[in-house]
């Protein structure tokens, strides 16, 4: 063993630590890729939850009963007018087409209880049939019509475990009868997707809200863009480098690490209470959410003018640019892309704040559709809040429908993102 | 100024060669001024520059330089590393007013005005007086926007038809006409080096300036595009005023009819270029030339 008293030469000491080496590389990758699935698989649970739990509200069930448009019950005379038509009483007629149906039921709870099989908006299905074509007057037709939102998740739960709810016997029997005859049918929900929110599930929709998101979000990047931009611009081109422009550099990046609601706070207290806006408009939101934005957006197009290159703006210079128009023809395009990123992070953001929103206003029950900034309104977050608040199953599904759409919001913003900085990137 | 032309051409005497010898001590914060021989001074300049000096901070990089830059002549800048050559070229066209720590003392003269005045405008000046950089840069822009740039901002052309005869006519005399012609409307960063640089000299002379700068115009470049520059600048120098910084003698000898030796931030000698590279007067100029050091 005349080896371990001879000194090993270099290539054999590096043999020696290699195997220790290469293991704690391979720990070291494996903790990597533990940290990537940890995170993936939450992703996943967080998807699959939502996505099953949502599914369901994208189909709505429907009754088909043979309806016939009696003039006297509908009280119309003039089935040309349209204030005859939005008034004529749609219930008799459905409820006649129920008790035709079900001929022995008798007794006055039994027949209320039969008649709130059918949804109230099935009067506004009817309304909107007549109105199509008049010449049904006095006619009877099989019309599908919107099934109550009790009828609705117990059909839905027939698969697993039933789920009466506030069903009683009786409207069970009911109801398997009308699925024995096929005149149960689940139907595509376009009506989440038309119309506003409502007391009934299974009318309620998220118009409103998807297009109060929408004018907020409109309203949020017309004020914080511009005046974002402008301020970068002012602080990295212009402002000379002193304690004042630190002390404003140092609250600007504090401002961005604000908790949201601290900034509804702000506007209530300035924007309602001072300027005496009216609340729960897109407007004040909007106003709101782009004192939120403003220090994302400001932070985010510094660093995108900082990074263009002196060389331009050398070159731009000598050929006797004001500064100006150096900033403008030069440093501005080539920065753009790094600026639109930021803002459409910063809208994203934005986009999912309820704490500032409520504080605001925006958290009553709000049926109508807005069609402008100042009709009062209330976003896709708030929305979700109100809904999961509900005790019935079905407003459960919507809750879960409505953040899907807020996801596919979010996911289509930030793929603009993404499409227009690889459009906008240039090579210089 | 008559009298210190009278008093500086009797100089044929090299002075002051005390502390030129070692560069150690010159390289002390406390580097001095050193005088000038040969002829800084000229009859009928088109830049008179009396006693310029240049600080960074605290920190002087040039030393009082008087020098008399010639009409339609091209002037080279000869030194080593760091001399304050490129320093001393910006401050024609006041560039280093890009610098906030730089600040530049006494005057320099353009056809009779003193450019380091504060009222004086930058915009107009450089407009009259052009700059070519050492990396060429031009705009992320086609071909023909970045030789019409120029041109546009200082409303030069009347109508498309005027800026597209400027943009013709500034690529022909830059050399870079044939061959890009049929494509005016790619990218300038798709060319190549060389192109590149003829793009940024068309691009300077689309203005029509008086004068035009340039700092180590070909140090990017391989030999035949620097040749194809070097042939450039000698065309172009009948028409301006050229100033040139840069590292090879041997570009000095070719194209410049007049050298300005830097050592130090100091101007050493200012001759005729044949004289300056066959008989220089200083001693630190001789050691320059012979590569004993830069």
């Amino acid at each position: 063993m005349t080896n371990s008293t001879e000194k090993l030469s270099t290539n054999q000491l590096v043999e020696k630590g290699l195997k220790k080496r290469y293991r704690a590389e391979a720990r070291f990758k494996a903790y990597g890729m533990i940290s990537v699935s940890i995170g993936l698989i939450a992703l996943l649970a967080l998807f699959t939850e939502i996505i099953s739990k949502g599914t369901p509200a994208f189909m709505q069930t429907y009754v088909q009963l043979e309806v016939n448009f009696d003039a006297d019950l509908l009280e119309i005379t003039d089935v040309t007018d349209d204030t005859q038509l939005r008034m004529a009483n749609y219930s008799a007629i459905i409820r006649k087409a129920l008790i035709e149906r079900f001929p022995d039921v008798s007794g006055r709870r039994e027949k209320r209880s039969l008649y709130s099989l059918v949804s109230v908006g099935g009067n506004y299905q009817l309304q909107d049939v007549l109105r199509a074509d008049p010449k049904l007057l006095g006619e009877t037709k099989s019309i599908w019509l919107l099934a109550d939102d009790d009828v609705d998740s117990y059909y839905k739960s027939l698969g697993e475990e039933a789920y009466l709810g506030r069903l009683t016997e009786n409207q069970v029997t009911w109801i398997s009868s009308f699925v024995d005859d096929k005149h149960l049918k689940k139907r595509f929900n376009s009506g989440f997707f038309t119309s506003g929110d409502s007391a009934e599930p299974e009318q309620a929709g998220i118009l409103g809200a998807f297009l109060g998101t929408l004018l907020t979000l409109v309203v949020t990047l017309a004020i914080s863009f511009p005046i974002g931009v402008a301020a970068a611009i002012y602080l990295e081109e212009y402002a000379k480098q002193n304690r004042f422009t630190d002390f404003i550099e140092v609250n600007i990046n504090n401002l961005a690490a604000v908790p949201s609601v601290i900034f509804g706070l702000l506007g209530l207290a300035i924007f309602l209470n001072l300027f005496g806006m009216p609340r729960s408009i897109p407007l004040v939101g909007g106003l709101v959410l782009s004192l939120m934005t403003l220090p994302t957006i400001i932070i985010a197009s510094r660093a995108a003018i900082k990074s263009v290159p002196p060389s331009i703006r050398q070159a731009s210079l000598g050929m006797g640019a004001s500064k100006m128009q150096m900033i403008l023809h030069h440093v501005l395009p080539l920065a753009m892309p790094g600026m639109l990123t930021g803002t459409i992070i910063g809208m994203a953001q934005a986009l999912g704040e309820t704490a500032p929103l409520l504080m605001i206003g925006m958290v009553a029950f709000i049926a109508d559709i807005p069609s402008n900034v100042t009709d009062p309104a209330t976003v896709l977050p708030v929305q979700i809040f109100l809904w999961a608040d509900s005790p019935e199953r079905a407003f459960t599904e919507r809750t879960s429908a409505a953040i899907m759409v807020l996801l596919v919001f979010l996911i289509s913003m930030n793929l603009a993102a993404v499409w227009l900085r690889k459009k906008l990137e240039r090579r210089w | 100024m008559t009298d210190l032309s009278a008093e500086r051409s009797q100089a044929d005497v090299p002075v002051q060669k005390s502390e030129s010898s070692n560069t150690a001590e010159a390289t002390s914060t406390a580097a001095k001024k050193e005088a000038t021989v040969g002829k800084p001074l000229i009859d009928d300049p088109k830049f008179t520059v009396r006693d310029v000096s240049v600080f960074y901070g605290e920190k002087q990089a040039v030393f009082d330089v008087d020098l008399d830059i010639g009409k339609n002549q091209v002037l080279a800048m000869i030194g080593p590393s760091g001399c304050g050559k490129s320093t001393f070229l910006r401050c024609l066209n006041r560039m280093n007013d890009t610098i906030d720590i730089c600040r530049v003392t006494g005057s320099i003269e353009l056809d009779g005005r003193n450019i380091l005045d504060k009222k004086m405008d930058v915009v107009p000046l450089r407009a009259r007086v052009g700059m070519v950089f050492q990396k060429p840069n031009p705009f992320p822009k086609s071909i023909y926007e970045n030789v019409a740039y120029g041109p546009k901002i200082h409303g030069l052309a009347a109508s498309r038809i005027d800026l597209d005869e400027i943009v013709e006519t500034s690529l022909r005399r830059a050399g870079l006409w044939d061959e890009v012609k049929d494509r005016l409307d790619q990218p300038g960063t798709g060319l190549s080096g060389g192109q590149q640089q003829r793009l940024c000299i068309a691009r300077t002379i689309a203005v029509s300036p008086e004068v035009i700068l340039m700092d180590e115009p070909c140090s990017a470049l391989d030999p035949i595009a620097t040749a194809k520059i070097e042939e450039l600048i000698a065309e172009l120098s009948e028409n301006f005023t050229i100033a040139i910084v840069t590292h090879s003698m041997q570009q000095a000898a070719r194209v410049s009819s007049r050298t300005a030796y830097f050592h130090m931030g100091n101007l050493i000698e200012v001759n005729d270029t044949e004289t300056v590279f066959t008989n220089p007067e200083h001693q630190l100029t001789e050691a320059y030339i012979t590569g004993r050091f830069g």
